[in-house]
């Protein structure tokens, strides 16, 4: 491994990968708003040359900091969307098996020709051995996002979302790759990347990972944001909204976490809410506005029938 | 640094964050980046390669601010006149640094000299309650307190000397204040929780039929720790079963097996693994002779009725009676009680309850079926109906007999348990937590397709 990523990355962005302070404002100009607590576990994983498994409840913004993060750095962002009965030939590379049967086609036509000046046998063999073996080789291969990621020769970032639904397999398969930055192709050998991708994990919970994962990993757990944090975020994804109206949707919601709901609203609720809002030209919030829009809130029918006949008083209810 | 940073992994440890050596590299190499100065920063990046799950970060809060806060000393310099606070001392005084601290009231330069002296006491290695009297004591003798007793002593000999030796006792009497509140901490740091661990350890090897059985104050922890158990064996069966559901063309092995008929696809191989999907059945004695155990047979009776799809519960002791609905419906405190309340605590009978099984069940025994006894084999000299046991065992796959009793106690008195294990293919004993999920976890690793 070669220490050459984040000095290549320094050389693009010299000022904001100086400083945990700097990075957080390099994320606020892309958009994303974040604890001191992201930046400095991003900070870290730069430096570090660690991948980050960002875990936290859904809606909390964990894609979104990779996403802000590609952004910023000036990368391609290369995406893996993880599901049930993902395996390397989906996740890593797989064979271009048309062309190499069309190779085969060929090498089969042109094969008399080749050998027909061959004295016996064994000549003939020799030839063939002679003739370079192509049907395993780069050209023939497809690349899928990991081997992507690896080819990027000036660093990308590699977002692998919701690894806990894969399966335990692939989780041990991708140790390798996270650790060294390598991927062994049987027929090929070790591919080995010029520059290490800065890899984020997304996890919601779904399953406990693996020991050995978390241990290659930095680790961030996204909380809920504080209402101080949530009017800077919808402030910043919704530029059109009046200050008043912000802190008291904002407020709204936080009181809203308070009760024992089936899904609490999360940071994505609260920024769709703000932009229906606005599109409802609604320059208030009272309790009719908000019963008609609750559905952008809360994702559950029992939660909205838990949460209507408190409307008025959740809205009475002063800022924490 | 790199001493307290050895110190702070073992504190972490004790308070249950996993540390291992890859981690405690990558916190040296974080904290060469970061650096001390910044504290906030210096916590975010350490907790960035320290904890690694939500829980682990509160606890890695706590432990942090406990270890990295060094509440000041409570010294005030003593009330007194202008004159120098060392006047009134014997000679050879000025030389003590500690009776001028003392005297001084000099907090900062008090607690780093009780840290160093804390290094050299190996205050840190503190284990058990018991140790903190030890380790007072200790430390005050590494900070110097010999010097400062004969200090005392000579002033009181001195004429005039009696005010500054009042002055330096009530000084040594802080210090000692101070000493002992810091063991305290060192103590909270270290051994608090390596003291649950080995509680939780004890319980899990502890016999489920104990005399008096499990401590109702360890009841709780128990159920804790016996869930604990079953969402393991839960997330790794799970994953079995997702890596078994393949079914989908070979590509790349249909390929290479085409190449010897040139290219042309001849086989073609499929990714199926078949399996044996699991069934159990799973019979569970809840009689009197095993009610100590029943309560935890019948927790992991509903953990692995969790766990596993094609699961048949029953409970007997003088009859039988199938308990899948209760298992499914109710929560796992609320399907216990009905259990034992519908058929719990009566007198046993094997042979009447192997019969209302083969009666009514048998017909879900089949080649594919595995079928757990869970009992003691009492069958208070009633008919044990060896041959209703053959059936199922010719039927089954295999037969499998946890018994609560140690081997030693079986077939004395009204145990005919060596006349049932001759028709199981295992019979093991099983009086502890630990031994249960074992071979339940063997259970399921039978199902594993090779």
């Amino acid at each position: 491994m070669t220490a050459t990523s984040p000095a290549a990355i320094k050389a693009a962005q010299p000022d904001v990968l100086s400083s945990v302070d700097a990075l957080t404002e390099g994320l606020a100009s892309v958009g994303y708003i974040a604890s001191r607590r992201i930046a400095t576990a991003l900070y870290m994983a730069i430096h570090l040359q660690k991948p980050i498994l960002v875990e936290g409840s859904a809606g909390v913004g964990k894609t979104e900091l990779a996403l802000s993060t590609a952004k910023l750095l000036g990368q391609p962002l290369i995406r893996m969307q993880c599901y049930e009965g993902l395996d390397e030939s989906k996740a890593l590379y797989e064979w271009k098996y048309g062309k190499q049967l069309l190779y085969t086609q060929i090498l089969k036509d042109r094969m008399g020709e080749a050998l027909s000046d061959a004295k016996d046998m064994d000549a003939a063999m020799d030839r063939l051995h002679g003739i370079g073996d192509l049907f395993f080789s780069e050209p023939f291969l497809e690349p899928r996002p990991l081997l992507k990621a690896l080819k990027e020769d000036d660093g990308c970032v590699l977002l692998i979302d919701e690894i806990d639904k894969s399966d335990e397999a692939f989780e041990a398969f991708l140790l390798e790759m996270l650790s060294a930055y390598q991927v062994s192709i049987p027929e090929l050998g070790v591919i080995e990347a010029k520059t290490p991708p800065l890899v984020f994990l997304t996890s919601n919970n779904i399953r406990d990972l693996g020991d050995a994962l978390k241990r290659r990993c930095l680790h961030l757990h996204i909380p809920l944001p504080d209402a101080d944090l949530e009017r800077k975020i919808v402030a910043s994804r919704v530029p059109d909204i009046e200050q008043t109206l912000t802190a008291s949707l904002v407020n709204f919601v936080q009181s809203l976490r308070t009760l024992d709901l089936r899904k609490s609203p999360s940071i994505s609720e609260t920024v769709d809410w703000a932009r229906a809002l606005i599109l409802l030209n609604a320059d208030s919030l009272s309790p009719e506005v908000v019963r008609d829009t609750l559905n952008v809130l809360l994702k559950f029918e029992p939660d909205i029938a838990a949460v209507e006949p408190q409307i008025s008083e959740l809205l009475r209810r002063p800022a924490a | 640094m790199q001493g307290a940073l050895e110190d702070f992994f073992r504190a972490l440890r004790a308070a249950d964050v996993k540390v291992s050596p890859v981690e405690a590299i990558d916190a040296h190499r974080t904290v060469a980046k970061v650096g001390f100065t910044d504290r906030e920063l210096f916590k975010d990046a350490l907790c960035a390669t320290l904890a690694k799950t939500a829980d682990e970060v509160i606890r890695f809060d706590e432990t942090f601010e406990t270890f990295f806060s060094r509440d000041e000393l409570a010294f005030e310099p003593p009330p007194q006149g202008d004159g120098d606070p060392m006047e009134g001392l014997p000679e050879g005084a000025e030389d003590s640094e500690l009776a001028r601290m003392l005297l001084e009231g000099d907090a900062s330069g008090l607690a780093q000299a009780m840290e160093e002296a804390a290094q050299r006491a190996q205050v840190s290695q503190i284990r058990l309650t018991t140790q903190r009297s030890r380790l007072t004591r200790r430390l005050l003798e590494e900070m110097g307190l010999a010097e400062i007793e004969a200090l005392i002593n000579n002033a009181r000999k001195l004429e005039g000397g009696g005010d500054a030796a009042d002055r330096l006792e009530a000084g040594k009497r802080r210090l000692a204040q101070e000493a002992q509140r810091y063991v305290e901490r060192q103590h909270e740091l270290y051994a608090s929780g390596s003291g649950k661990m080995l509680r939780e350890e004890m319980l899990a090897r502890k016999a489920l039929n104990a005399d008096g059985g499990i401590d109702p104050v360890d009841q709780a922890m128990m159920q804790a720790l016996v869930k604990k158990m079953a969402k393991r064996l839960a997330d790794r069966y799970s994953r079995r079963r997702n890596r078994a559901r393949k079914g989908h063309m070979d590509i790349r092995r249909t390929l290479r097996k085409s190449m010897p008929y040139g290219g042309m696809p001849f086989e073609v191989i499929w990714k199926t693994e078949k399996i044996d999907k699991p069934s159990i059945i799973c019979i569970c004695d809840v009689s009197k002779s095993v009610a100590a155990a029943a309560q935890f047979l019948l927790t992991f009776l509903y953990s692995l009725n969790e766990v596993v799809d094609r699961m048949e519960a029953y409970a007997f002791s003088g009859r039988l009676i199938s308990v899948n609905d209760i298992l499914d419906d109710e929560h796992v405190d609320g399907a216990i009680f009905q259990v034992l309340r519908k058929i719990g605590f009566q007198q046993t009978d094997y042979g009447k309850s192997l019969e209302d099984f083969c009666e009514n069940h048998l017909d879900s025994v089949d080649r594919h079926t595995t079928v757990i006894f869970l009992g003691d084999g009492r069958s208070n000299y009633a008919d044990p109906r060896l041959d209703l046991m053959a059936t199922i065992q010719t039927r089954a796959r295999s037969v499998i007999w946890l018994n609560p009793e140690p081997e030693s106690y079986w077939s004395q008195g009204d145990s005919v348990m060596y006349r049932y294990e001759r028709f199981c293919h295992v019979a093991k004993t099983c009086n502890t937590l630990g031994q249960l999920e074992r071979i339940i976890e063997d259970v399921l690793r039978t199902y594993v397709p090779h």
